[in-house]
């Protein structure tokens, strides 16, 4: 565990959706550099956590701090990159790779004027992904896991320190996962804090430091990470499959790979 | 041209061209962000307010606009704290505006339902000089806003959450969307009618998104569509006396449904074009990998 100040420090944490309570007092600490992955079944809580970070949810107790600052008073939100579940970033309008990306610089521009450095910022990032040759193209071209690429060059293009990720792996095909794994080690080795709820540890687990595993709205486990057959021990441990776009890939159980 | 003599004309053309421009900038974000049908609410609010203007002998487009303003606003608190009950309390607000419009404008002296027509449907031919003041200044503000924020709007109206994790003041840009919306719908309201006013926000844009593939390029042919139907349906009910919100709004989508015919062979000559351009080994019909990963054998 990291001898410096938490990046992420969650204690005593509740939050309700409509009058049902989600989370029951959790505590969560990431420290710098550390990979933390957040395990649990369905509506255990794993999604509404990390979105009380991010203050998509409001909590109704306990405390959250971001680099040492209170979440309420936090402004540096330059220093987080953030990606949602791949749902909710679907606009009704036409944009382009380029310009979904560039709205992920936003926190490093003032007043949203963009610089030639800024330009370059997304330009890299697109580079990062492996999707620089689609920078033109419509999101709605792009497939499943082309889309989830976009969005993590659109939280690495701000050049955060620390990474939120929801389920980066849902429903990504395999290329894709290889090359978000790839990505994902290259911001690791750069010292990158990241906390990730994930499904199954799948093709990120030699990255993972520690797991988290919540069971409804509570901390089940805290330690490292669950290898290979001990992840079927999980309480409400379900198969999830990437489900590739149809005929590209052969279907596969994801445990080995 | 001889239209163009007319101070009427010219008054109307300056209106057409204004609401042509602005409806569609502020429209875009409401299709993106799937409130597509926000300024139609708007404009049902707003005859409240044209019903007080003529109570209160005031201007109604500066009364429309307080109360369009105010009740865009409302409709934003709505979506934030009554998430259950949201849509029934937003029914309410609408047709309660539109039954206190007619409320109130009959009460006022001299007034009859007949002045509401003028709003309802758009009255260009009698858009008068202080009207044109009024219009210009809110189409100023309302272009500030959609240009000057582009990017902050796009980023919120695109993915609120991930918005508020670039730092982004989500609620004041939230609001500030709805305010400029309120506004839009009162400048457009004398050109084409409280009652058809989201078309002309909603429809150029629908029209645009079927030739292009980014935010930047549907703006620009969305206001491009939108000050050639404003213009033309002006210029239409001048010379066939046909009445111009109605000519301007069928115009709008008569440009949808000849864009949507001409996006068919547009998709598939670029769906081609990026064929040609894959490389070889990469064909674009199924094919079963030959050799397959150690992944792949699993006992199940």
């Amino acid at each position: 565990m990291a001898a410096t100040e938490p990046v992420i420090a969650l204690r005593g944490v509740t939050a309700e959706l409509g009058a049902r309570p989600v989370l029951r007092g959790i505590d969560l600490t990431v420290g710098r550099g550390e990979v933390v992955a957040l395990l649990g079944a369905n509506g255990s809580g794993k999604s509404t956590a990390i979105r009380t970070i991010i203050g998509q949810v409001p909590v109704s107790g306990g405390t959250i701090e971001l680099f040492g600052t209170p979440r309420r008073s936090f402004k540096d939100w330059a220093r987080v990159g953030y990606v949602p579940q791949r749902t909710t970033a679907a606009g009704g309008v036409p944009a382009t790779v380029t310009e979904i990306v560039s709205s992920g610089r936003l926190s490093r521009t003032r007043f949203g004027v963009f610089r030639k450095g800024d330009r370059e910022a997304v330009r890299r990032a697109l580079e990062l992904v492996g999707m620089a040759d689609r920078a033109k193209d419509s999101v709605n071209a792009l497939s499943g896991g082309q889309h989830q690429r976009v969005l993590i060059a659109r939280a690495l293009v701000a050049e955060p320190e620390l990474l939120i990720m929801d389920e980066p792996m849902a429903g990504v095909d395999l290329a894709s996962q290889e090359i978000l794994a790839r990505t994902l080690k290259q911001q690791v080795e750069a010292g990158a804090t990241v906390l990730l709820v994930l499904h199954e540890l799948g093709p990120l687990e030699p990255l993972i430091d520690r797991a988290v595993v919540l069971r409804d709205g509570c901390v089940l486990h805290d330690g490292p990470p669950p290898r290979a057959v001990g992840q079927h021990a999980l309480p409400g441990h379900d198969h999830v499959h990437p489900h590739a776009p149809a005929g590209a890939e052969p279907i596969r159980t994801g445990l080995l790979s | 041209m001889d239209f163009l003599n007319y101070a009427f004309m010219q008054r109307a053309l300056l209106a057409a061209v204004l609401v042509g421009i602005t409806a569609p900038a502020v429209g875009i974000y409401l299709v993106q962000r799937r409130q597509a049908l926000m300024g139609d609410g708007i404009g049902h609010v707003a005859m409240t307010g044209v019903g007080l203007g003529f109570l209160l002998s005031t201007s109604p487009v500066w009364m429309a606009t307080a109360v369009s303003v105010l009740g865009a606003v409302l409709m934003e608190l709505i979506r934030w704290y009554g998430r259950t009950r949201g849509d029934i309390a937003l029914a309410m607000l609408f047709y309660g505006g539109m039954a206190g419009g007619v409320m109130l404008i009959n009460l006022a002296p001299g007034g009859s339902n007949a002045n509401l027509m003028s709003y309802l449907f758009g009255s260009l031919s009698t858009v008068s000089e202080s009207d044109v003041t009024a219009i210009c200044v809110l189409a100023a503000f309302v272009l500030l806003v959609t240009l000057g924020l582009r990017r902050q709007l796009f980023a919120v109206s695109q993915d609120e959450e991930f918005a508020r994790v670039t730092g982004l003041p989500v609620r004041a840009l939230n609001l500030l969307t709805a305010v400029t919306a309120a506004v839009t719908v009162t400048v457009a309201m004398r050109v084409v009618g409280l009652l058809l006013v989201s078309a002309l926000m909603v429809v150029p844009v629908a029209a645009a998104q079927q030739l292009s593939r980014s935010f930047t390029v549907t703006f620009v042919i969305a206001v491009a569509i939108g000050v050639t139907v404003a213009v033309g349906g002006t210029v239409t009910s001048y010379y066939q006396y046909v009445p111009p919100g109605a000519t301007i709004v069928l115009l709008t989508i008569a440009a949808f449904i000849v864009l949507t015919a001409l996006a068919g062979p547009l998709a598939r000559r670029r769906a081609r074009a990026a064929a040609a351009a894959q490389p070889a080994g990469d064909p674009a019909e199924c094919s079963i990998p030959a050799a397959r990963g150690a992944g792949d054998e699993v006992g199940v």
